[in-house]
Order: C-alpha cells, then sequence, then structure tokens
C-alpha cells in the first residue's frame, strides 16, 4: 500500500536533492495530463526535476524507504495516460537530463540522457553523417519516453522500432540502486536481456537514465512516392504486394482525403495532389540515382497494375515537405477538429488492415459516430480516432466505450495486438489483460514485483498487481 | 492559346562552389532540381490551360543536361519542351539571358502568355522575366499572388506590392512572375513521366534564333561583372535600451530608421 505526500515528505525531498528541483507550489497544470485528456486528468503531489542519475537515485531510494508513488515523465506527448499521477505522487520530470553525452562513430552508437528531444538526438546524429533510424511521428517526444513505450513509426516496416535500436541502459531501480544493462556491445547472449524488459516497460519497471542507441549510415537520398487510389481499400490491398518487391520500402503509410484536409486546415498549407479519395505514401532510401529510379519504377508500375490512379514522385526537398509535414500534423490536425477524441492504435497482419478498417468503419457509422484513420500500412499498425465534436459527454463516453470495446474484440479475433506503438499506460490496460493469456499477465505481474516489490514506479499502469 | 512556362535547372543544395575568377557558379557533378518558383509557374500554367485549352510549352537554356528539367515539366503536365542550348550562351547574366530566351519565345512562335516563377534559387535576381518582357515589348506582371479571373482575353491578378496588393488585369500576349504562395505545386505524374520519353524535345542554337545580336548573348554579351560572391555576414550582436518607455522606444526607433529597416514616412 502506498502512502501519500504528505509536507514532511516534501521537506525531507528538498532537503535531499535541494529545494531549486523540487517544485509542489503553483504546479504546471500540463502535469496532470498527456495528450490524451479523455483518460482523465490529474495532478501531482509535487514535480521533481532532477540534474543527474545520482539525483534519480537519492530520490527513489527515498521514495521506496516512505512507499511513495513515483511517475516518471518525458515531454508529456504519450497518448495512454502513462506519465500521469492518475493517483497522485511524484511526478519524476526527466527533461532537465537532455544532454546528447556521445556520438561514437567507431562503435556507431550515440548516447543519450533520457530527456533529449527526439528532434535533437536525430539532428545531431545527422550532423554527423548518421541515422538514429527509428522514426516516431511525435518527434517533441522525449527519447527516454519513446524507449519508455517503445515507440515504433514510419520506418518501422524497414529499420524496426525503437526496441531494436536500443543497445544499452544506464537505470535506477526502486530502491535506488543503479545498474547498467547492455552497452555498446554490437551482440549479447549473456542470459536474461533485462534491456528488452524494460524497453516498453513505461517505467513501471525502472526509470531509465541514460540510452545507448544503434546509428547506421544515412542514405543519401530519400524519395516518396504518394500513391492515389479509389478507395482506401484498393490502397491497402496494394501493400502486401508492395512489401514483396525486391526493394525494401523505408515507408509505407496510408491516410485519406478527410484527414489531409484536416491538416490543410490546421497548417493553413495546401497539399499537392490533393483531389484522390484515398493514398499511400510509399517511401524509398538508397545511396545512387540509378538504384533509386529502379526501386520507383518497381513500385509505381506494381501500383498502377494493382489499381492505383497514378503515381506521383516526391523527390526534393520542398516536396517531401509538402507530403511529410501535413503527413506529420495529421495527429494535432485530428484533435484540432473536434473537443475530444479517443484512440486505438492496435497492430494486425499487415493483409488484414483493410478488413480491420472496414470493421472500424463499421462501428463507426452503427454509433453514428465521426471517425478518423490513418496509419502504418507497411507494419499493420492502425491509427483510429474517434471524434466528440458538440456530442453531450455521457452519450460520447458511452459510445466511445461501445466503439473500442467492439474493436478490440476484433483485433483480438484477428490474432492482433492492443498497441503497436502508443503502450498501454492505464487508459487500455483492461484490453491487454482481456487480450492476453491469464499466464502471461501472472508472469508480467512477477516480473514487476521482481524489479520494484513496494510497486512505487508508475503504479496502476499496464498491468494491475492488486 | 499558347504558355510558355520558363523553367531553370537549380542546385538541389545550398552548397554550391563558386569560380573565384568569374563569379559563376559550378554546376558540374551537383545534384540539380527545377527552381521552385517555376513548379508553381507550371501549375498556375495548368489552371489557365485548363480554362482555355491552351498547349503548355516548356523553356529552359542550358546545357544538354537540362533536358532532364524539361522531362520534368512533361511529368507536371507540359506539352511540350524547347531546350536552348549552345556553348554561345554559356555565362549569360540577367540581361542576355532575358534576351536570348525572347528570341527561343520569337522563335517558339505564336505565345499568348509567358509565366516564370518570380525568381531562381541560385540567382535570386527577380529580373528575367521583366527583362524578357521589356525585349519582346508585351506587358507583364511580376510578384502575381494570385489569379483572379481567366478567360481568353487575358487575366486579373492580384499582385504583391509589399505593403499593399494590387487587383490587375493584363490582356495577351503578355508576362507573368508568380510567387510561391499562388499554388502548392502538384508533383510530378509517374503516367505522364512515362508518356513524355516518347515527346520530341525541340532544341534551339543560337543560329535558330532570327535576327539575334550575337554581341548581347552569353558571357561576352553579358554587361554585369561579378566581383565577389560571399556568404552574408551574420552576427548575434545585441544591445540593451535602457529607460522609460518613451525614452526606449524613440532610441529603437533611431535605430531601425538608420539601419533601414524602417522607412522615414513609417
Amino acid at each position: 500500500m502506498l502512502n501519500i505526500v504528505t509536507a514532511e515528505h516534501i521537506s525531507a525531498i528538498k532537503d535531499l536533492l535541494g529545494p531549486e528541483l523540487v517544485n509542489d507550489q503553483a504546479i504546471n497544470e500540463d502535469y496532470s495530463h498527456d495528450e490524451m485528456t479523455i483518460y482523465g486528468t490529474k495532478m501531482p503531489d509535487l514535480v521533481v526535476t532532477p540534474r543527474c542519475t545520482e539525483d534519480v537515485a537519492k530520490l527513489l531510494k527515498y521514495a521506496n524507504d516512505n512507499r511513495l508513488a513515483i511517475i516518471p515523465r518525458g515531454a508529456g506527448t504519450g497518448l495512454c495516460g502513462g506519465c500521469v499521477a492518475i493517483n497522485g505522487g511524484i511526478l519524476i520530470d526527466m527533461t532537465r537530463m537532455d544532454k546528447i553525452l556521445e556520438i561514437d562513430k567507431k562503435t556507431m552508437t550515440a548516447t543519450f540522457e533520457p530527456g533529449v528531444i527526439l528532434m535533437n538526438a536525430i539532428e545531431k546524429v545527422s550532423e554527423e553523417g548518421f541515422l538514429y533510424a527509428p522514426d516516431p511521428g511525435e518527434k517533441s517526444a522525449t527519447i527516454g519516453g519513446n524507449v519508455m513505450t517503445n515507440a515504433g513509426g514510419m520506418r518501422a516496416i524497414k529499420y524496426g522500432v525503437t526496441r531494436d535500436h536500443i543497445k544499452g541502459l544506464e537505470i535506477v531501480l526502486a530502491d535506488g540502486s543503479i545498474l547498467t544493462i547492455g552497452g555498446k556491445i554490437a551482440k549479447n547472449s549473456s542470459g536474461y536481456d533485462l534491456k528488452d524488459l524494460i524497453i516498453g516497460s513505461e517505467g513501471t519497471l525502472a526509470v531509465v537514465t541514460k540510452i545507448i542507441t544503434k546509428i547506421i549510415p544515412k542514405p543519401k537520398l530519400m524519395t516518396s512516392l504518394l500513391i492515389p487510389f479509389n478507395t482506401l481499400k484498393e490502397a491497402l490491398e496494394a501493400v502486401p504486394y508492395i512489401t514483396n518487391l525486391e526493394y525494401v520500402a523505408t515507408t509505407i503509410e496510408f491516410m485519406e482525403k478527410e484527414v489531409i484536409e484536416d491538416a490543410r486546415l490546421y497548417l493553413g498549407k495546401d497539399f499537392p495532389n490533393k483531389d484522390y479519395n484515398a493514398y499511400l505514401i510509399v517511401s524509398y532510401s538508397g545511396n545512387n540515382k540509378a538504384e533509386l529510379s529502379r526501386m520507383i519504377e518497381s513500385c509505381a508500375e506494381l501500383a498502377l497494375e494493382k489499381r492505383a490512379i497514378d503515381v506521383f514522385i516526391s523527390d526534393t526537398e520542398e516536396r517531401q515537405a509538402s507530403i511529410w509535414d501535413a503527413r506529420g500534423a495529421f495527429l494535432e490536425a485530428i484533435k484540432n477538429s473536434t473537443t475530444e477524441m479517443d484512440e486505438c492504435d492496435v497492430v494486425v497482419d499487415i493483409d488484414k488492415v483493410s478488413d480491420f478498417n472496414d470493421f472500424a468503419k463499421n462501428v463507426a457509422d452503427r454509433e453514428n459516430i465521426r471517425m478518423r484513420s490513418f496509419g502504418h500500412a507497411g507494419d499493420g499498425n492502425l491509427h483510429i480516432y474517434i471524434l466528440k465534436d458538440d456530442m453531450p459527454d455521457d452519450l460520447w463516453r458511452n459510445k466511445a466505450k461501445a466503439f473500442m470495446d467492439a474493436l478490440y474484440e476484433e483485433a483480438s479475433i484477428l490474432k492482433g495486438q492492443v498497441s503497436g506503438e502508443h503502450g498501454i499506460g492505464h487508459a487500455k490496460k483492461g484490453y491487454l489483460r482481456d487480450s492476453l493469456d491469464p499466464k502471461v499477465i501472472d508472469l508480467m505481474k512477477k516480473i514487476k514485483i521482481a524489479f520494484d516489490p513496494n510497486n512505487i514506479l508508475n503504479p496502476s499502469k499496464v498491468i494491475d498487481i492488486d | 492559346m499558347n504558355i510558355v512556362v520558363c523553367v531553370k535547372q537549380v542546385p538541389a543544395t545550398q552548397k554550391v562552389d563558386v569560380d573565384p575568377k568569374t563569379g559563376v557558379l559550378l554546376r558540374n557533378g551537383i545534384d540539380t532540381k527545377m527552381n521552385p518558383f517555376d513548379l508553381v509557374a507550371m501549375e498556375a500554367a495548368k489552371k489557365i490551360a485548363a480554362r482555355t485549352g491552351a498547349k503548355i510549352h516548356a523553356l529552359t537554356m542550358g546545357p544538354n543536361s537540362a533536358i532532364e528539367v524539361l522531362k520534368e515539366s512533361f511529368a507536371l503536365g507540359a506539352n511540350e519542351g524547347w531546350l536552348l542550348s549552345d556553348r554561345r550562351f554559356a555565362g549569360a547574366d540577367v540581361l542576355a539571358t532575358a534576351y536570348s530566351l525572347a528570341y527561343a519565345i520569337r522563335a517558339i512562335g505564336n505565345v499568348d502568355l509567358i509565366i516564370c516563377g518570380k525568381q531562381t534559387t541560385d540567382g535570386d535576381t527577380a529580373q528575367v522575366g521583366p527583362e524578357m518582357a521589356e525585349v519582346l515589348g508585351i506587358p507583364h506582371i511580376s510578384w502575381a499572388l494570385e489569379l483572379e479571373e481567366i478567360d481568353e482575353k487575358g487575366l486579373t491578378l492580384r499582385q504583391d506590392l509589399t505593403t499593399k496588393d494590387a487587383i490587375v488585369r493584363i490582356d495577351y500576349p503578355c508576362l507573368i512572375t508568380v510567387e510561391k504562395s499562388m499554388y502548392q505545386p502538384d508533383l510530378p505524374s509517374y503516367r505522364l513521366y512515362k508518356a513524355g520519353k516518347d515527346l520530341k524535345i525541340h532544341t534551339l542554337t543560337a543560329d535558330d534564333l532570327t535576327l539575334i545580336d550575337h554581341t548581347r548573348i552569353g558571357l561576352n554579351g553579358s554587361p554585369t561583372q561579378v566581383e565577389r560572391i560571399f556568404a552574408p555576414s551574420s552576427n548575434t550582436d545585441t544591445q540593451r535600451l535602457e529607460g522609460d518607455i518613451d525614452n526606449i522606444a524613440d532610441k529603437l526607433y533611431t535605430i531601425l530608421k538608420n539601419t533601414k529597416l524602417l522607412k522615414e514616412e513609417v
């Protein structure tokens, strides 16, 4: 059982870390939620912004000794309430630990503190001629947040997700001990891989204080193909054929006219070739023009064979910006178009994306609720949003629940998973519990207790212990 | 009706070396793209052609490799491609370029409308379009922001006059230069690109341009002498103004005026 944070605790923590790192007065409202206010908002009792690993270790030891909840938070761009102190407690804001510690070309690794903003990490690695390959859409997230949710992104089809690029972590356990797991080494078969357990654990097993990532040579050229179809169904049906081509696409995204219009209104900027119902964006990267031309031609010819209306070629910085700026703004644009939204981030086999999206549309029609969808067609990860608009609160909650229940049930039937990349937080833990074998949930509980016997780390997230 | 869109191949990157003697950009071996303003010109031409049934001619001046920018024009909707290519045109400045292109337009014949991007991203002068119109003796409107009306006789345009917009009417034959914000250009079409492989590109040399004055073309026909090309300097010097608010406002006004960031009458 956890204790409530008292004035004595606050005073002790100020003494321990210095008062400048501790805020219990006029806590910014932003700390009460992530991007999804629909899942509830709650102010933490205290916000601590550590400068270094030792600060984190001292705080965790104190919290563990006093049975106080610790809620780690990066930039707060999550989508399932993972960084919200739903039962109060100490929110540990990692954004002050934002140093890029090293780009090591010999081992092809980069070492970051967890508060480094993803876009800064990408830029720094790129300046050195390398690529940090994971490409989560939310570039203002922290890299620590990416690790904690095992963020995916648009290049997963070719390069994998965050987990595939993390080589080592420095972590602080609940009792305040500091451990390094993994490292700069290229391979590792030495016992259980705790690093992979920590990645995607959403702050429930440990607090990450240092991250060693893989970096790879940056491809010199990238071209995207904007491929219009008469229907989304036709677009999605072409995807498995594109993935079977000789060249591996970096990205295969799908979108419809309506979400592009949302982005146009949000950004105040037109989308090129915008008069079609549905699109795929397929990207290829390479090191010379001849190679890239072959990739483009093989994909374009196949797409036309599979009922694409045309294939538009985005091969300059300006052209890439014209489509990718819009794609990057979809989430915010949809959010901006309504009063509140709920989202589903399921992942299914890539040949089931079309069926699943149709299913979702039918449920939305049945519930008479406005829906938007887009996502990663190449890896089966859909982002489906339902929008409240001017619906009364009670009706909205009921409809949202009915919609989500139906979708997660269907995902389960299709042998999909609850979350492709956004995580579970507290919002989706019921769906996670229902979708997994009880023995799996039981193992997860045992792992949680092994790492955090007093359940101080992000309690009530991912799984419930009690 | 015939529309000519002037297009130019420009470096795809900002990192381009300059010949220290002539001040000419060293373009060999660097990646190129169509000047981003010309993409907007092409888009404007498509809108006008959709209304009037006009034929779109893409015209460029450059070495043989500039054929690529014409092939791209086909993929963007051009019907004909014209390459003005001759060693005698090499090293042309703004005036010699405008002069040569004007004669190429005469060689194409029966041109009703010429559309240029406002400027290129490598030269940045924004003068070639208007100078061509002068050579051809036709009216022009530069800095067009919007096409308000399109008809068989001419165009009504919104023109950017920096502090004000003007609605202006111009009859064919004429020349306009377009601002980047006029349209979001469409991307090149793979279908049109393939179809364009069968289209003929007309090559014009100096000998094909009747009555052209050979002393007014190329480097030798260029009065501009580039003395030095250098990256603009920048600094992060700051100056702190102190005093009461009226005093600070006066000081700020004086600084802005002296640095020509404000005009006297504003």
